[in-house]
């Protein structure tokens, strides 16, 4: 079929970026909440152990 | 929204999604007849027309909740709208490229200065001018400056849309065509078409989701480091 190349091309472009942005979105947002665990945790222990 | 209305927009959006995009894909590829004058690279319309109305609905929402967040103050308006912004840019680099792949074999050329190509164009380059804007001056007055320029660059999606209209240009109206008419003649045509636009709004609804609760989380970080610093 004549152009399928372009087509391919088009699909695949799209495709590729899609996922690139939501796999970087979702680790972000993982990476994010592991980060907000820690600080919570951090401040927890110094309100418990104020002097440390 | 309620918490349980999130609760549920969280759990139905993404196989909805899914869902919708996969059957859209269905009709792009086996149930629409390929095209007599353009030859199988039409098939990139279904897919370059949505995202097109994509990047609209994104400027469209940095515009609104810039405005809220100009007028009320709150930076939870403040956070769709910069998620917008980024949605804006993504969809609109799509279609700077499945636009010249298309045009390359019907065109014979990758790109020409067409008014609509040329404005879509200025309208990347506006809202990435507005992410740099939001990143090199994170406070609250380069959310400001940034809401500005969120709502002033909107003004180019009338531009972009009447393009074809106005001058004259070679790009194909699809959806309303010179005379009035629509620009898919066959109903198959337009069935993949209003599938693939559903498909592509659920994702767009998805993506702002993911982006709005990464800028919140970031937030509460920044708030929680401060703490910690001062605590």
């Amino acid at each position: 079929m004549k152009n399928l190349d372009f087509l391919f091309a088009a699909y695949t472009a799209i495709w590729v970026l899609l996922f690139f942005y939501i796999s970087t979105l979702s680790r972000r947002n993982r990476s994010l909440e592991k980060e907000l665990e820690e600080l919570r945790e951090i401040l927890e222990q110094r309100r418990q152990r104020p002097n440390t | 929204m309620t918490s349980r209305a999130i609760a549920w927009t969280d759990s139905l959006l993404p196989p909805l999604t899914f869902f919708t995009m996969a059957s859209a894909l269905y009709l792009v590829f086996v149930y629409v007849p390929t095209d007599e004058a353009q030859g199988i690279v039409q098939r990139i319309f279904y897919f370059h027309v949505p995202i097109a109305m994509m990047t609209y609905c994104s400027v469209a929402t940095v515009a609104l909740f810039s405005i809220l967040y100009l007028w009320r103050g709150d930076r939870v308006y403040d956070r769709v709208a910069h998620a917008g912004g980024e949605l804006a840019v993504f969809f609109c680099s799509l279609v700077l490229i499945t636009g010249p792949i298309w045009a390359r074999p019907i065109w014979g050329t990758w790109w020409t200065w067409d008014a609509r190509l040329t404005a879509t164009l200025i309208l990347w380059l506006i809202y990435a001018a507005y992410l740099m804007l939001r990143s090199v001056s994170p406070g609250v007055e380069g959310a400001r400056y940034a809401a500005v320029l969120g709502i002033v660059g909107a003004f180019d999606v009338p531009i972009i849309n009447r393009a074809v209209y106005w001058w004259r240009t070679i790009h194909p109206a699809v959806l309303v065509n010179r005379e009035g008419g629509t620009g898919l003649t066959d109903p198959r045509m337009q069935l993949a078409l209003a599938v693939s636009f559903v498909g592509f709004f659920l994702l767009f609804l998805l993506l702002l989701r993911l982006r709005t609760d990464s800028l919140r989380l970031t937030d509460s970080v920044e708030d929680l480091r401060q703490q910690a610093l001062t605590a």
